[in-house]
């Protein structure tokens, strides 16, 4: 076993000791805390949790070499703008009406606010959505272990279904907000600390953020010698419109993201749900300020170590990673001077995945073997704090909006959280079983659940919210015409019906821009015309404007019948 | 609160709303994104000032215009004499 292996091993056990001691000691027993938390988290522990809920595998072991890579800079901006931009929307927009509200999940607002159809519709969006994103999450999992600890992936995906079961079955939401603030410490020591150590070896300045403008001009230069356009020039791989249209996307759909939305119920109060709002984002940009850093003196060292090098002299962390084939020559084989000129040529001879900016950071940065397992560790806390987060919003769902609301109203308190953790168990075996066998489609899938959400959720709980006169026919209107023209869109532009280019060459991440656009202007056309909602109904939504507690706004979250 | 007062929290809401949005939006698809390549001739501490908004200002902009929201709107409820204790209150069920 190596150094790494070894350490890799004792931050992994470290980490799952300290998740399972959390997990036992906020065991809860009603449906109030198995949902919600009992509505009782302090707003800095919330928001450590909704940042650990929101930052998933993707944002990160994927995102600094998504914008080193495949976004050679600049474009790479709409991911950092558009998954910290939605944090405004929700703050301002929906986190504390929807708090005042006083439910557990996004289709009881809809249901209430609206109609039971519009409440099933919104059911399957919720899981839908999460779904897609879960199998990444395990998926993420499999992969971390796979390459750290060298066991199988199915392996290591069972190992977190378990981990991720027993936590998320005993403690429902209680569990998982406190295990994912220790989640949340993990992951951000060690996405920081190597990150800090690159910074004042490459910039003389040890603060990530200010130290990568020192390498900028240096690192544009060198693309330009390689006759690859400026690190910082805009607009090279992605038009204006296209740039507007995806960020808008991402920041929308942010916004409408059932298992982050639901975080807001487990606030204490109205100025609780604003005060975790601030704290989720603050959380947040520490990680998604940084990605940036890491991401341009990543892509500085990897040239400047790789480029005109030959190939018996390549640093250590190059044939790591080329071991395992995520670094390999542009035809998919091994890395090879295929031009015989006696060195590599970057832009020509090496393709190195996005998926290792991160992991290799450490390496790249000449750090020693414990800073490159917690870096594993704070992957896995990533990737699990995620997956369990979405599949609490899965089993609430289902034992919440479909079993207590549809089929059985007369169950008793121990009956649904009976129900409640069956469908748990049962959603981690099908995301387990996702992760394993992941369907080719997942990882696009995974961008275009952002596009659903906005083309979806956003406009009706907006409009739910701010506009009294919304009808239920014009959200359930609106939400199917938005999800229908969205998804038909992503479907048609499939490589291959052969219309990739799509309209106007939109890309498909980016419609669910239009799709919500669309979704606006069918709720407030359709309700133009159909049957207002009761006189009842508009004082409750007048009532949740104000803080403070009212009787009507009471009585409605108790779920007794409003006369 | 009486009706009179109600309007005004939640013009005085809106009104901030609206300001915070706007700036929202002049910093991330202003600055970021259609005004970039103007405001990438400018060089600031190494930064071209469109690419930094795009990659960093823009996000520590989000997390102040938050700061900012929180902080007037618990000067709003002050100035309404919402009982701020009276929130956790609010514990909810179903």
């Amino acid at each position: 076993m190596s150094d790494i292996q070894t350490w890799t091993l004792v931050f992994v056990v470290i980490t799952f000791g300290i998740y399972i001691y959390i997990a036992y000691a906020s065991r809860v027993s009603n449906t109030s805390g198995f949902y919600v938390a009992g509505g009782g988290i302090p707003a800095s522990a919330n928001g450590a949790a909704i940042a650990a809920d929101w930052m998933s595998a993707a944002s990160f072991i994927s995102m600094a070499g998504i914008i080193a890579l495949a976004g050679n800079g600049y474009a790479g901006s709409v991911y950092l703008m558009g998954w910290t931009g939605g944090y405004v929307l929700l703050a301002l927009l929906l986190a504390p009406y929807l708090r005042k509200f006083g439910k557990y999940t996004i289709p009881d607002f809809v249901g209430d606010r609206y109609s039971e159809s519009a409440r099933l519709v919104a059911v399957v969006c919720a899981i839908v959505v999460s779904f897609v994103y879960v199998a990444g999450q395990m998926a993420g999992v499999g992969l971390v272990f796979q390459r750290f600890l060298n066991v199988g992936t199915t392996t290591g995906v069972v190992i977190g279904m378990a981990i991720v079961f027993f936590y998320a079955v005993l403690g429902g939401m209680k569990g998982i907000t406190w295990t994912q603030v220790a989640q949340y410490s993990v992951l951000i020591v060690a996405y920081l600390i190597p990150a800090v150590a690159i910074s004042a070896e490459l910039s003389d300045i040890p603060v990530p953020q200010i130290g990568f403008g020192q390498i900028l001009a240096e690192l544009d230069g060198l693309q330009q010698d390689l006759g690859i356009a400026a690190y910082t020039e805009a607009f090279t791989q992605t038009s204006m419109m296209n740039m507007v249209l995806i960020t808008a996307a991402l920041m929308f759909g942010t916004a409408g993201l059932p298992h982050v939305i639901v975080r807001f119920y487990t606030a204490k109060s109205v100025r609780a749900a604003r005060y975790s709002a601030l704290w989720a984002l603050f959380f947040i940009s520490l990680l998604y300020t940084t990605a940036p850093s890491i991401a341009a003196f990543s892509k500085l060292r990897v040239i400047q170590d790789l480029d005109g090098t030959a190939l018996a002299d390549v640093p250590g962390w190059f044939n790591t990673w080329a071991d395992v084939g995520l670094i390999t020559g542009a035809d998919g084989g091994a890395v090879a001077d295929a031009n015989g000129n006696g060195v590599i040529d970057f832009t020509s001879e090496v393709v190195i995945n996005n998926d290792i900016m991160v992991l290799a950071a450490p390496e790249i940065g000449g750090l020693p073997a414990p800073i490159v397992g917690l870096v594993a560790a704070g992957a896995l806390a990533a990737a699990l704090s995620t997956a369990s987060g979405l599949l609490l919003v899965i089993s609430s769902s289902v034992a919440n909006d479909v079993y207590y609301k549809r089929i059985n109203p007369g169950a008793t308190e121990a009956r649904q959280l009976l129900v409640g953790r069956i469908a748990m168990g049962g959603a981690i075996l099908v995301a387990g079983y996702l992760g394993i066998n992941p369907p080719g489609f997942v990882a696009q899938v995974v961008a275009l659940a952002f596009g659903l959400a906005c083309a979806s959720f956003f406009p009706i709980l907006v409009l739910g919210i701010f506009w009294k006169k919304c009808t239920a026919a014009g959200a359930t209107a609106g939400m199917l015409t938005g999800l229908t023209v969205t998804m038909a869109y992503m479907i048609w532009t499939v490589d291959i019906w052969g219309n990739s280019a799509g309209i106007w060459n939109i890309p498909e991440t980016g419609f669910g821009t239009i799709g919500m656009l669309i979704n606006f202007a069918v709720t407030i056309t359709v309700s133009q015309f159909t049957r207002k909602p009761s006189p009842l109904m508009q004082e409750l939504v007048e009532e949740i404007r104000f803080p403070g507690r009212t009787d009507l706004v009471a009585k409605h979250a108790h779920g007794e019948e409003l006369t | 609160m009486d009706e009179a007062a109600r309007r005004e929290y939640w013009r005085s809401n809106l009104r901030l709303m609206a300001a915070l949005l706007t700036i929202w939006a002049l910093v991330s698809f202003g600055a970021g994104i259609v005004f970039v390549e103007p405001l990438n001739e400018i060089v600031v501490a190494g930064f071209p000032l469109g690419f930094w908004f795009a990659q960093q200002g823009s996000i520590i902009t989000f997390v102040v215009l938050i700061a900012i929201y929180v902080w007037r709107m618990d000067k709003l409820d002050a100035k309404h004499g919402v009982d701020i204790d009276g929130y956790e209150e609010e514990v909810h069920h179903s």
